[in-house]
């Protein structure tokens, strides 16, 4: 089908961004990549009264080293992380993840802000961002502040942005040279969305964040006290409560979080080897 | 914040100006303001992939683009594709091994192996099929759209390492 009538404005900078969301609020959407916000669109699903086209704010670009911190910019494609040389020697945890998002022509447009503004449950990257203990800038009118995002994700499509609120960058702590990583998720197809996945980060402790199996990624903290695979999978029925859908059962869904805590724990891989 | 903008935009090589709706999508624009009918519309929201053109040099859903965000981008399309002979060997490889059936998908499949073959890395089937994994196809089953890919693949990389 085609997007019902809506009004379009493009903001130049952060502060036209935010000027116009205090304006309006919950009616108008925030067009980034576009990647989920036009099919809604295009399906009916949605009905904004306005489009704040952001692509052309550059403040909003590039992934850029901070000290031990890494700084991306909400509008980076996923094309851009997949490529970026930073992201690969500070984050592998995102660059091993990003080839599981979707297709060449759609990683070619969605951003790396879009997925983590849109909390999809079954999206790679939140769960990362999450796993990584990253945290998220959020501009508005009021002046920026900054949120974790163990904090950021609410429920199902539900994040802490408050309606006249824009995030504009994540701040993420870089991967240490000898800790360990590791990604894996279950798909019906190579680029589709999960029917569970996980990421996992072993610094200090053991964080495994799952997606796909609740209404936002799951930090399983009981596992992470458990010693051994058997005992982290056994855990699992603790810290997992999945949703059922039509991708599977929970109890499905809990028995394929066990398999991939399995597979993951089991061939953690080293930053900087 | 308009419902109608002024736009100016590349497409195949030619500058073009036209005041479009918002809410158009940039495969709408292109098939009924500018006649360019190569790009197709399948399931109009991002899943099949027979929408896909080129929006400065990258592959993109042309159904989940606005004709507004294309203002000063350069489009290209199969048909100025077709004419500058960027891939007209992969067009006839496409030919002769049947790669096309109805033909609806295939636009948005020469695109998508233009941007694998643009690329010039050795990428194996496994990997030519997930690269292609967006673009679906209901009549050949694949196989022959992967074995043209890897063929022109292959010879041009090895045209590459022989000069």
């Amino acid at each position: 089908m085609k997007a019902p009538n809506f009004k379009y404005a493009r903001a130049a900078n952060v502060d036209e961004a935010c000027a116009l969301l205090e304006r309006h609020g919950d009616d108008a959407r925030i067009l980034a990549g576009g990647q989920s916000l036009m099919p809604t669109l295009n399906m009916r699903l949605s009905s904004p009264s306005l489009l704040i086209d952001i692509n052309r704010i550059e403040a909003m670009r590039g992934i850029a080293v901070d000290g031990d911190m890494i700084r991306v910019g909400a509008l980076v494609r996923h094309v851009e992380l997949a490529e970026s040389v930073i992201v690969r020697r500070h984050l592998p945890l995102l660059s091993d993840a990003i080839t599981h998002v979707a297709h060449p022509a759609v990683r070619n447009r969605g951003t790396f802000g879009g997925s983590i503004a849109l909390a999809d449950p079954a999206a790679e990257l939140p769960a990362c961002a999450v796993a990584l203990g990253a945290s998220f800038v959020l501009a508005s009118r009021r002046g920026p502040r900054v949120v974790a995002a163990e904090q950021f994700f609410r429920g199902l499509y539900e994040t802490d942005r408050r309606p006249d609120e824009i995030l504009t960058e994540a701040r993420i702590p870089a991967q240490k040279s000898g800790t360990r990583y590791g990604f894996a998720e279950l798909a019906r197809r190579q680029g589709d969305f999960a029917i569970v996945g996980l990421a996992c980060i072993e610094a200090e402790a053991l964080r495994l964040v799952f997606f796909g199996c609740e209404d936002r990624p799951r930090l399983a903290r009981e596992a992470a006290r458990a010693n051994g695979i058997p005992a982290i999978q056994a855990a699992l029925a603790a810290d997992l409560k999945p949703m059922s859908n039509l991708q599977g059962s929970a109890a499905t869904k809990l028995h394929l979080a066990r398999v991939l805590a399995g597979r993951v724990v089991g061939s953690l891989k080293v930053v900087g080897a | 914040m308009n419902e109608t903008v002024a736009i100016s935009l590349s497409v195949n090589g030619q500058r073009v100006e036209r005041t479009v709706k918002v809410r158009q999508h940039l495969v709408d624009f292109l098939r009924s303001e500018l006649g360019l009918t190569g790009a197709h519309l399948g399931c109009e929201h991002g899943v099949c992939g027979a929408c896909t053109v080129r929006v400065d040099g990258q592959i993109v859903r042309g159904c989940l683009m606005l004709a507004v965000q294309a203002d000063g981008a350069t489009v290209e399309t199969i048909e100025g594709v077709t004419e500058t002979r960027e891939i007209a060997d992969l067009q006839q490889e496409f030919v002769g091994r049947n790669a096309a059936q109805c033909g609806f998908c295939t636009p948005g499949m020469l695109l998508t192996a233009a941007e694998l073959l643009q690329r010039g890395k050795p990428m194996n089937r496994d990997a030519i099929r997930e690269f292609i994994g967006g673009n679906f196809c209901r009549c050949t089953g694949y196989q022959a759209i992967v074995d043209a890919i890897e063929a022109v693949l292959n010879r041009r990389l090895a045209t590459k390492a022989q000069s």
